[in-house]
């Protein structure tokens, strides 16, 4: 394997800046590795489109700044060159943009989302757009109109949901860096299943602006990547307030690199951290209870100290969540109609109107998941069910408010696994609904309550990984980088290494595992 | 809560403009009931005197200065219109015929 794809983010960007590789090797590089990994039968399908002249255009542009020296190339941004992938469910000019829907097959954005103005304004090159499940509602990839997304630790395993294809391109080290977004879980629950990082940032944090909306008061857009501090320098990038976005907090982005940085020396002294009774035990797989509980004593061993706290009304949280998230998907995706963009199917008989139209768009473009969300998000909200769906659901999400701020009373920051078992098998959950939606029963309650929220990799079960997260205050993004920097550096000096040098080599030959 | 029956799919279908077989209908029924079950407690969990929150991080009068600013030409707008006459969006008859 090429050595240039094994780099952190911040490594690659370092080796560009100090001249020892060009960016145009460096992007070259990660698309040989696509091509070699991501195809075929067997292979990881990480992407829905690769975006290689765009890419090599942008590298070589910052590498010519870079060779010319001067007032420009100071001015770089200190990742200009290295590489992304992009989440197929945010917009960019000039590459298709499907949500992995059928009903925005060949779609184009007329324009960029605020996020790809900053990383375009950076010059990062984006190396392509990745699978998610359709519109983003699901949590394994499943769900997308033009097939799942493999696990790289085991290729008939799921990457997780909604964002799989960002975890499994960067666990597969075809991008050292990616976009996703979260509404239940969908950059933490990934990134715990393919032992990488991946952080919701505070609703609010970042733009939303050009993220095809789910669930507007739930979706936030945030990093994937391998170490915590390679998010910490993509948070910052991406952060900050945008007048684009109605909901974007008017504030300065929190200074996270430097708390990456003090958290690496694994320092814990003076940190309370709150373990979430309610997050634990029954329901989560004992390999995932043994690494969570290895954690804790890490934790603890390096000054931590380590408190129990209780937030009871977490267990309604997930039937909260599946009534306002669908009530809003409900509205959303009104829009996708058949008339301004996208698919338009005619129905095949009766008279030819615009309902009848919709009807069939509707019918043809929208997968079985994303229907199923829409009725309950319809049913949610109409005469005579309001008050007890939706109505209560809101008042469930007051009832969370209040849990987490008791718990941060006396707690720094809040722990959990970041979700109940380790990958699953393609096609094992995929009939059955519910129990695909408990895989976010530890990482809903974040997006209720808009708090920050970080995964990152917490060791093996049965060779798989298992993510720990921990929960910050809303606005204390920075917690969360001091404190997963601490345990990432903890872990691997347990380790002797990053738990993805223990992932299985993936070969060309079979597009499997050697 | 009542339980969720197949006319009540049917309903909801009609008025989310997505058109379904009767197939579709019979398996939307069952899933969908079993989710609702699962979810009902919710109703239970909170007491009248909670507050309803809408937004998680609740921002108020987020004005701008009413001034035109960059938009989409009719141009790009109309880029991924699946039917399109000069500047405008072309849909079929708006009401039914018969």
């Amino acid at each position: 394997m090429n050595e240039i794809i094994r780099l952190s983010a911040t490594e690659l960007a370092a080796k560009l800046r100090a001249g020892e590789i060009t960016s145009v090797a460096a992007v070259q590089a990660h698309l040989d590795r696509i091509a070699e990994v991501d195809g075929g039968e067997h292979g990881v399908h990480a992407f829905l489109h690769v975006n290689t002249e765009e890419a090599l255009a942008v590298a070589a542009e910052v590498d010519a700044i870079r060779a010319a020296g001067g007032a420009e190339a100071e001015a770089l941004h200190p990742f200009a060159g290295v590489p992304i992938a992009i989440k197929d469910l945010i917009v960019t000019k000039g590459q298709p943009t499907t949500a992995a829907s059928k009903m925005l097959e060949g779609w184009m954005s007329p324009y960029d989302a605020t996020v790809i103005e900053k990383i375009r304004a950076a010059k990062l090159p984006m190396l392509g757009k990745t699978n998610l499940d359709e519109f983003a509602m699901g949590s394994s990839t499943e769900h997308s109109a033009y097939g799942a997304t493999r696990n790289p630790w085991d290729l008939n395993r799921i990457p997780g949901g909604s964002g799989g294809g960002s975890a499994a391109a960067v666990a597969a080290f075809e991008a050292p860096l990616a976009l996703g977004t979260d509404t239940g879980g969908s950059i933490r629950q990934p990134g715990a299943v393919t032992g990488t990082v991946g952080v919701k940032p505070t609703y609010g944090g970042v733009s939303r602006y050009g993220a095809i909306a789910m669930a507007s008061s739930l979706d936030q857009i945030g990093p994937v990547t391998r170490t915590v501090l390679d998010s910490a320098y993509l948070h910052e990038l991406i952060g900050g307030h945008d007048a684009a976005d109605s909901t974007s907090l008017n504030e300065p982005v929190p200074a996270l690199i430097a708390a990456a940085e003090t958290g690496a020396s694994g320092d814990m002294t003076g940190v309370r951290v709150g373990v979430i009774k309610e997050l634990q035990g029954e329901g989560y797989e004992a390999g995932v209870q043994a690494r969570f509980d290895e954690s804790l004593e890490a934790l603890r061993a390096a000054g931590a100290e380590i408190v129990e706290v209780s937030c009871p009304n977490f267990k309604y949280a997930l039937g909260a969540y599946y009534l306002i998230s669908t009530s809003e998907v409900s509205s959303n995706l009104a829009k996708f109609d058949g008339v301004r963009f996208g698919t338009r199917v005619l129905p095949t008989e009766g008279p030819l109107t615009i309902e009848r139209v919709m009807g069939a768009t509707r019918a043809a473009g929208f997968g079985e998941e994303v229907k199923r969300r829409i009725i309950l998000g319809t049913y949610a909200l109409s005469a005579g069910y309001y008050d007890a769906y939706y109505g209560s659901a809101q008042k469930v999400r007051t009832l969370i408010q209040r849990d987490f701020e008791a718990a941060f009373e006396h707690a720094d920051v809040l722990i959990s696994p970041t979700c109940p078992t380790v990958a699953f098998e393609l096609g094992s959950k995929v009939d059955d609904p519910l129990a695909m939606y408990l895989n976010d029963i530890a990482t809903i309650p974040a997006n209720m309550a808009g708090i920050p929220g970080i995964t990152i990799p917490g060791g093996l079960s049965e060779g798989l990984p298992v993510g720990i997260q921990f929960l910050a205050p809303a606005r204390e993004d920075a917690r969360l980088y001091r404190a997963g920097a601490a345990l990432e550096k903890l872990l691997e000096d347990k380790w002797g290494g990053r738990l993805l040098d223990q992932a299985p080599e993936l070969s060309a030959a079979t597009g499997g595992v050697a | 809560m009542s339980a969720i029956s197949r006319e009540d799919v049917a309903h909801l279908a009609h008025l989310a403009h997505i058109e379904m077989s009767d197939a579709e209908l019979d398996k939307m029924t069952g899933e969908l009931g079993v989710i609702v079950q699962a979810i009902a407690s919710v109703s239970e969990a909170a007491s009248a005197d909670v507050p309803a929150t809408t937004h998680p991080i609740a921002l108020t009068n987020v004005f701008r200065e009413d001034v035109v600013g960059e938009t989409l030409t009719a141009e790009e707008a109309l880029m991924n219109a699946p039917d399109s006459v000069d500047t405008r969006f072309r849909v079929p008859a708006i009401l039914d015929g018969e």
